[in-house]
């Protein structure tokens, strides 16, 4: 496929493709950290033994009926609330096919009347894409089809079915149609995800399948009718969300430029050629003959419910960049505020700065001393603090410090200023560092001058000599501006 | 004692009395069913063995000094679509034949921790769907008060047994009529309570928002007796209604002196004159017995039938989707899935089955769902609005339950249109969710039994219950004549 020239400009709905608009929604399965299923009182727990988490609700046996699970309507209302929806009074419906894997031959599902509607998420830069519902519904069980090519059914010579999953709660997130980039289809899953794990409703790992996205892909030219959408399955990870978008994009405009028209199918997202292929087409989608669920009564949490979950909620992600942006100065959409509030250290920088330490230097050695994602400091605020307070009294050089903060994190804390001292790394006075710089100075008149007339990187040769000198307990930036103020 | 006691009832008091031995009265009970059951056919499988184990156990918590509960050596047969622990639990099909749950239905392990003693399985058609047990995949069940006449359907084998004296009470399941009918047509008692009051846990599912379980018995008594004991909340099934068992002995000797019968004026016609003269009848007793007769309209039960037969074929068309062959039953092998899925259901599934899935499966597709399963759905707020004006002036209504008296073997299989206008009386009480049962007044000229409906709305079952039972107290009195 040729390379089309892109327009990147992916935070105010000018994102181009060969003079096409993209409208993408994406509808976002996350499956729910209960301790048991939706309707009966199995684990619900990845990665144990196969159908070892199975009773006579979950095997969909004759007889059996299903219980609604009281802790799953909690946490769909938990996700409903954290992304603005109305929480209503709803019910459940059949949806009926046949699959394997799908042991009642329906699911559970809401259709017409849903927990959670009308929404938003806003995304860091601001922009707010609309949620349409957020539903309750139950998994179904997890099918390997053995022999064959590619682990599909067909062709397959036997499958394999694993009940585990089956009636695990699902809450399904149907995103309007606002989505105008591959970067923007990205920042909804990344801030989605971010949502669902602070408000404690799902781990939401893509990568093992507890939240899992499927993206609805039109093009348009500016102002002209949406296109035939076709929607996109099997992707994995954020990044693939967005190859996948683009690539399907991509692919609608060669069939319109070529005067081919577009065909609304379900596509499968391929990681390996990094392409879509038709699933099935609409022609043969199933008729799921949805009817409401008998076996169910309506589901109405009540207004004191509804409040109690709300006042429960937890500061999101969002709030807590803007407190965060607030207290150190750095933007709200800016990487070290995001990467920090991602990991959830936000309130670990907070308590640095309580213990008196700069807030902004705070930030900027725990985004970059505590990589790992999620990972829980593991150094007291009030230790790192303290060497935040020695680095920015000039007490310790930027260097000096990443190697003290380097040595707490190996320890799990420590006395900065013993550290300090054990490494040698001695507080110089500014007299004494003023004494090097003269001597630097008068040992290289040449260097001197062309500095003076502006050779900027004539510099560097005197820093060089004055750290030398000083046998690296220089503070760069103080020799700098010492430099500086000396040239007038 | 002097005699073996034949009710429930008796035989609950004379064993927790000690007076009689719980294996006594099943070995009774099983003696019948060895003279008999070859001509009735009530059952799909006796579980004498069983039975005698849960009698001998009972016999010994007497003679420890222990009450059993206050069903105490009770037989009890179980219509074969309800859930047995380690027993087949068939449906009447040949899709699941063989297959033995893994748990009770929540009845049945509150029967037996009552005390009562399960004897067996009683033959139904498939799944529940007919009117004449003729519809099972393993034969007729036969009328015991004359074997050249169906028992009725779907619990026929629940009501013959208790026709038969094979157990004194049995229980059925009731979706469009499939309790009462077969109880007029056999003349015994018959109980369809309120949607909600008994679980549906471990009941294989027909239509789930109509299907309700409930008592066979010979007398009033004894259907009071088993329905207090299987009633009241169960947390593993969301319809069930959240409060305590039915309390209905306590008001059976109530007399029905300012009660208000109501007489449908519109009911929808073509029941036997026989059966007319009986219901008018019942109205002169009760009359008689102090009660007023009033007139009601129900303008939109005769589109009853028509709306029952959307809605509960569209519902089991659902329900029996999970018979695919995957997981448990019968599965006929073939390329792939798709091609095993209908090889199985062609191979498992009766005629009238495969009918009813296809109407409903019809009923509920795209573009078909408004016009039908959408429309029926209104008929059914329809019938429950014209109930709710009736049970504003009568505490119950009177219509026959079944329009024609047992019908001959064969007269009807072939007919399924002429089989469903048997259940023309019976099928809006459903619809509503009202209980309603049949009761045995009198018999036909030819002397076949025939039954009264006493209806009545949500959670009326003590005036239901009076009323039947001042009918029966009418039928002893005068002997078995008007």
């Amino acid at each position: 496929m040729s390379p089309a020239e892109i327009v990147v400009a992916p935070n105010d709905g000018s994102y181009l493709i060969d003079g096409y608009e993209l409208v993408c929604g994406l509808e976002v399965h996350v499956e729910l950290a209960t301790a048991t299923k939706l309707f009966s009182a199995s684990a619900n727990r990845f990665g144990d033994e196969p159908n070892t988490h199975i009773d006579p609700v979950t095997l969909g046996l004759r007889g059996a009926l299903p219980v609604l699970n009281r802790h799953a309507v909690e946490l769909a209302m938990r996700i409903g609330l954290a992304l603005n929806c109305t929480v209503q009074p709803s019910t459940f419906h059949r949806k009926n096919y046949f699959y394997p894997d799908m042991p009642k031959a329906y699911q559970i599902s809401q259709y017409d009347q849903p927990i959670n509607v009308d929404g938003w998420l806003e995304l860091p830069g601001g922009k707010r894409i609309g949620v349409e519902r957020a539903h309750l519904e139950e998994d179904t069980g997890k099918s390997t089809h053995v022999g064959g090519t590619g682990g599909r059914i067909h062709g397959s010579d036997h499958s394999l079915i694993d009940f585990n999953r089956a009636g695990v709660p699902l809450v399904e997130i149907v995103g309007r149609p606002d989505i105008a980039s591959p970067d923007e289809a990205k920042q909804y899953v990344t801030e989605l995800r971010q949502i669902l794990v602070a408000v404690g409703a799902s781990d939401a790992k893509m990568e093992e399948g507890s939240m899992r996205c499927d993206a609805n892909v039109s093009v348009r030219k500016p102002g002209a009718p949406l296109g035939t959408r076709c929607e996109i399955k099997n992707v994995n990870s954020v990044r693939s969300l967005g190859r996948a978008i683009e690539y399907e994009a991509r692919r609608q405009i060669a069939l319109i430029e070529a005067g081919e028209s577009i065909r609304q199918e379900t596509r499968h997202w391929d990681e390996t050629d990094g392409r879509t292929h038709t699933l099935r087409t609409k022609e043969d989608a199933d008729d799921y003959r949805y009817f409401l669920e008998p076996d169910l009564v309506p589901l109405d949490p009540g207004t004191e419910w509804i409040e109690a979950v709300r006042a429960a909620l937890p500061m999101l992600p969002r709030e807590r960049r803007l407190r965060l942006s607030q207290a150190t100065g750095a933007p709200a959409d800016g990487e070290a505020v995001m990467v920090v509030v991602e990991r959830g250290q936000d309130d670990y920088v907070l308590a640095v700065a309580e213990s008196g330490a700069d807030v902004a230097r705070a930030l900027v050695h725990v985004k970059e001393a505590y990589a790992e994602q999620g990972a829980r400091p593991s150094v007291p605020a009030a230790d790192l603090a303290r060497m935040i307070v020695m680095e920015t009294s000039g007490k310790l050089t930027s260097t000096q410090a990443k190697t003290v903060l380097a040595e707490l994190v190996a320890n799990g804390g420590g006395d900065a200023v013993a550290i300090a001292a054990a490494k040698g790394f001695e507080a110089m006075d500014v007299s004494a560092l003023e004494a090097i710089v003269d001597d630097a100075i008068a040992a290289q008149p040449d260097a001197w001058a062309k500095y003076c007339a502006g050779e900027e990187k004539a510099m560097g040769a005197l820093v060089g000599a004055i750290m030398k000198a000083s046998k690296g307990k220089a503070d760069g930036k103080a020799v700098t501006a010492l430099l500086q103020s000396k040239r007038g | 004692m002097s005699a073996t006691p034949s009710t429930a009832f008796e035989i609950a008091a004379a064993v927790r009395a000690g007076s009689v031995r719980a294996i006594d009265v099943l070995e009774a009970h099983l003696g019948r069913i060895a003279a008999r059951e070859t001509d009735i056919h009530a059952f799909n499988l006796v579980t004498a063995d069983e039975a005698r184990a849960a009698a001998t156990r009972i016999d010994d918590l007497v003679a420890a000094g222990r009450d059993p509960g206050p069903l105490a050596g009770v037989p009890i047969a179980l219509k074969d679509n309800m859930c047995t622990r380690g027993v087949p639990t068939t449906c009447s099909s040949r899709i699941l034949e063989g297959w033995k749950p893994p748990y009770d239905a929540t009845v049945v392990s509150r029967l037996a921790a009552m005390g009562a003693v399960s004897v067996g399985k009683t033959n139904l058609d498939e799944f529940a769907m007919g009117s004449s047990t003729e519809n099972s995949a393993f034969g007729v069940t036969l009328n015991p008060r004359d074997t050249s006449r169906v028992a009725g359907g779907s619990s026929g084998g629940s009501a013959a047994a208790v026709a038969a004296a094979f157990a004194p009470v049995s229980l059925g399941s009731d979706t469009g009529g499939s309790i009462r009918q077969p109880a007029a047509l056999c003349g015994v008692v018959g109980v369809k309570p309120t949607y909600g009051t008994v679980s549906r846990y471990g009941l294989v599912a027909f239509a789930s928002s109509l299907d309700q379980i409930g008592p066979f018995s010979a007398d009033v008594r004894d259907s009071a007796l088993i329905l207090e004991s299987i009633s009241g909340h169960d947390p593993l099934d969301s319809t069930s209604i959240p409060q305590g068992p039915l309390d209905l002995l306590s008001v059976l000797d109530h007399d029905v002196k300012g009660m208000r019968i109501g007489r449908i004026t519109d009911m929808p016609e073509g029941a036997d004159p026989d059966v007319l003269g009986r219901l008018e009848a019942a109205f002169d007793a009760l009359r008689a017995a102090g009660a007023t007769i009033v007139d009601v309209e129900l303008p939109s039960l005769k589109y009853g039938l028509t709306a029952y037969y959307l809605i509960a074929p569209a519902e089991a068309s659902s329900n029996l989707a999970r018979y695919d062959g995957v997981r448990y039953g019968r599965r006929v092998d073939a390329v792939d899935t798709n091609s095993m899925y209908m090889a199985t259901r062609a191979a498992g599934f009766g005629d009238e089955v495969k009918r009813r899935i296809m109407l409903g499966t019809y009923a509920l597709s795209a573009g078909y769902y408004d016009a039908y399963y959408g429309k029926a759905l209104k008929v059914r707020r329809l019938i429950s609005d014209d109930f709710a004006r009736a049970y504003a002036t009568a505490d119950v209504l009177l219509t026959p339950t079944s329009p024609i008296p047992a019908f001959k073997v064969g007269e009807k299989a072939d007919d399924p249109l002429s089989m469903y206008l048997c259940d023309v009386y019976t099928i809006p009480t459903n619809l509503a969710g009202h209980p309603a049962m049949s009761v045995p007044f009198g018999d036909s000229r030819e002397g076949l039994p025939i039954g009264v409906q006493v209806m009545a709305s949500t959670l009326g079952e003590q005036s239901m219950f009076k009323v039947a039972s001042a009918l029966e107290r009418h039928m002893n009195s005068s002997g078995g004549r008007s």
